[in-house]
């Protein structure tokens, strides 16, 4: 593993962008032959992968990065889809465009952020954890009953009956990114890069969604605010004492994470094209964490590989390879058994995570030996 | 001398104990004020005040100009208040570098949407943040460990890189406590004329609290005792070693009163 990584390092840095571009391209090709050939509905898995992975490198802003345990991180998803939802659902007639839809999403899931990191700002670890936890408890609840809002002042009725979300009917249709600009000039028919439910124009989206979410984790990790939060991660009394303001740059934390689940709510909210309450329960934020810690927290190179392996193996391997090959056991019922056994073993063998070593500069991580120490001549 | 910070009648009590009362101390600019005074004296307590992380129950103190009693550790560290710990409190994970630079944290400009972006300025800041931080290491004697975890660094490194990160956010005044805490002798007479070299290079002003009494005498401009939370002795190291009550308070009265027969 380490040789393949210190071979990747060796070649340069445009023959690393085409070898990836490459990849990137002939997945969907390669998995629609290997579909033919198994009947596996691969490539969907493969979107939902993506999907997590961008979703878990917003988690690991927070939890990676600042050491903020969320356990309720599904809720910022869930923001993110209902607020695309209610932009572009066809009943509410706020009809708005699909690019534009998916950065208000990202403001008002960072907005969210930062209204459940303002009261938690003073907790530290389990306490916040049991907030957080008790905050992704409270949406969908509240979404699945705001079907029917009526405010009363007084006599004066300034909302009666009104449906904002359907409740447990779900939001759909939803609107989906329309590419009449390009099909124009490109001189193509009206409608022929309607994504659809066409997973392979889906999978090109996401994987625009996920290089954005990749590159802003990137650029964050080794500027001075992703430095300040990696410090208050180690020691948030001494980075306070060292002049980091600690309440601005934790609420920066809780926006960033959410702001990236916003964009991927919207995403997937336009890829499904329906949403409902119970797709953003506390499962998916117990998931997201799991891929975090299991890839190794902090590391946003494991947390992208780790989130696919993980997501894959769920997806597929669980879901679909499993159940054709026992076809009387129910191995689905088995899953969060796997996810904790590979938790254990994680702790106990490899506590900074399968990848957590991925992308870590040429940092030395030996103890140094004291006949190294020399005089401050 | 002038004096740059400046503490009236403070005290500090946690429920019925009083761990510092009303005391007045000034710290001399340009020069080593040490604090000394039996475990629990309330030596650290007002280290804790003075850099913001206890409001006062009473008193004022001003430094520099600002009365800057109560206000957020942050801010003190703004006006050129910089510290170490008497326990290493290192950013375990991040290397020697990036401590020094967290060091910088308040004084670099760039915002969260210049770091996404890659603005041109804020590549041209790292780069110089990272070339100071590279120098201040050496300054402080760990040139070639700058990408050491700084939890894998030898104890007298990791004091060492202490300082390092104190000094990169620019202070005027710097606390120390108990720098040579857990040293052997040869490294604490490095720390010894290293704290010198502070004062006299840079121009810093130190305050330390040491328990080394051989320290404390050899470099100190001004020694002040406390006990019980209250100053008992102050002046010069000669001064301060010939009082009778700075005996007492080490060594109890009736060893005062052996040494006296």
């Amino acid at each position: 593993m380490s040789a393949l990584i210190s071979r990747w390092r060796s070649i340069p840095r445009w023959a690393q962008l085409v070898i990836l571009a490459a990849v990137v391209i002939f997945v969907p090709p390669v998995i629609n032959i290997v579909e033919r050939q198994t009947g596996f509905g691969l490539l969907t898995q493969v979107n939902r992968a993506l999907i997590y992975v961008s979703l878990a490198l917003g988690l690991n802003i927070v939890v990676g990065f600042a050491g903020l345990l969320d356990l309720g991180y599904a809720a910022f998803f869930a923001i993110g889809a209902y607020t695309f939802g209610i932009l572009t659902w066809p009943s509410l007639r706020l009809d708005f465009s699909f690019f534009i839809a998916i950065w208000v999403c990202v403001l008002v899931a960072a907005l969210f952020g930062m209204l459940i990191g303002a009261p938690t700002l003073r907790l530290r670890g389990d306490y916040l954890a049991i907030v957080t936890l008790a905050f992704g408890e409270i949406i969908p609840p509240l979404v699945r009953n705001l079907d029917n809002i009526t405010i009363r002042i007084g006599d004066l009725v300034l909302v009666e009956s009104f449906n904002l979300t359907n409740g447990p009917l779900g939001m759909k249709p939803l609107g989906r990114p329309n590419f009449g600009i390009v099909e124009s000039i490109a001189g193509l028919s009206p409608g022929q890069l309607d994504p659809g439910v066409n997973p392979t124009f889906w999978y090109f989206i996401i994987v625009i969604l996920v290089l954005v979410v990749l590159s802003a984790s990137r650029r964050f990790e080794d500027s001075r605010i992703g430095r300040a939060w990696r410090a208050i991660r180690e020691d948030e009394t001494a980075a306070r004492f060292m002049g980091v303001n600690t309440v601005r740059v934790k609420l920066l934390a809780f926006a960033f994470g959410a702001s990236f689940s916003g964009l991927a709510g919207a995403v997937f909210a336009s890829m499904l094209g329906a949403i409902f309450p119970e797709l953003f329960r506390f499962q998916v934020s117990v998931f997201l964490l799991i891929i975090v810690i299991l890839s190794g927290a902090g590391s946003v190179w494991g947390v992208l590989i780790g989130g696919l392996l993980i997501s894959t193996f769920d997806g597929v391997l669980l879901a679909q390879i499993m159940p054709s090959i026992f076809p009387n056991s129910d191995v689905q019922s088995l899953r969060w058994v796997f996810f904790g056994i590979g938790l254990i073993a994680v702790m106990l063998f490899r506590p900074q995570g399968l990848f957590g070593h991925l992308g870590q500069r040429q940092r030395a991580s030996q103890p140094v030996k004291e006949a190294a120490h020399g005089d401050a001549a | 001398m002038a004096t740059l910070l400046e503490a009236k009648g403070v005290s500090k009590k946690f429920g019925g104990l009083t761990a510092v009362d009303t005391l007045d101390y000034s710290v001399e600019a340009n020069a080593i004020n040490s604090i000394i005074g039996p475990n629990g004296a309330g030596k650290t307590t007002f280290f804790n005040i003075v850099t913001g992380y206890y409001k006062p129950t009473t008193g004022t103190v001003q430094f520099d100009g600002h009365d800057i009693a109560g206000l957020a550790p942050h801010r003190l560290t703004r006006y050129g208040i910089g510290r170490t710990f008497q326990t290493i409190r290192l950013f375990g994970h991040l290397s020697a570098l990036e401590n020094v630079l967290i060091g910088m944290h308040h004084w670099l400009r760039s915002p969260w949407w210049s770091d996404l972006l890659k603005l041109r300025s804020t590549l041209r800041e790292e780069a110089e943040a990272i070339r100071h931080g590279e120098e201040l290491l050496a300054y402080v004697g760990l040139k070639g460990f700058e990408d050491v975890e700084s939890r894998n660094l030898p104890y007298g490194l990791q004091r060492r890189l202490e300082i390092a990160r104190a000094l990169a956010t620019r202070p005027k005044l710097l606390l120390l406590d108990e720098p040579t805490a857990g040293m052997n002798p040869n490294e604490t007479k490095d720390m010894t004329a290293f704290i010198r070299r502070l004062r006299d290079e840079r121009g810093l002003t130190i305050l330390l609290i040491e328990h080394d009494m051989h320290v404390v005498m050899t470099i100190s401009d001004k020694v002040t005792v406390l006990d019980y939370g209250r100053k008992i002795s102050e002046g010069k190291p000669s001064d301060v070693q010939q009082d009778t009550r700075v005996i007492e308070a080490y060594l109890g009265s009736r060893a005062l009163k052996m040494i006296k027969n």
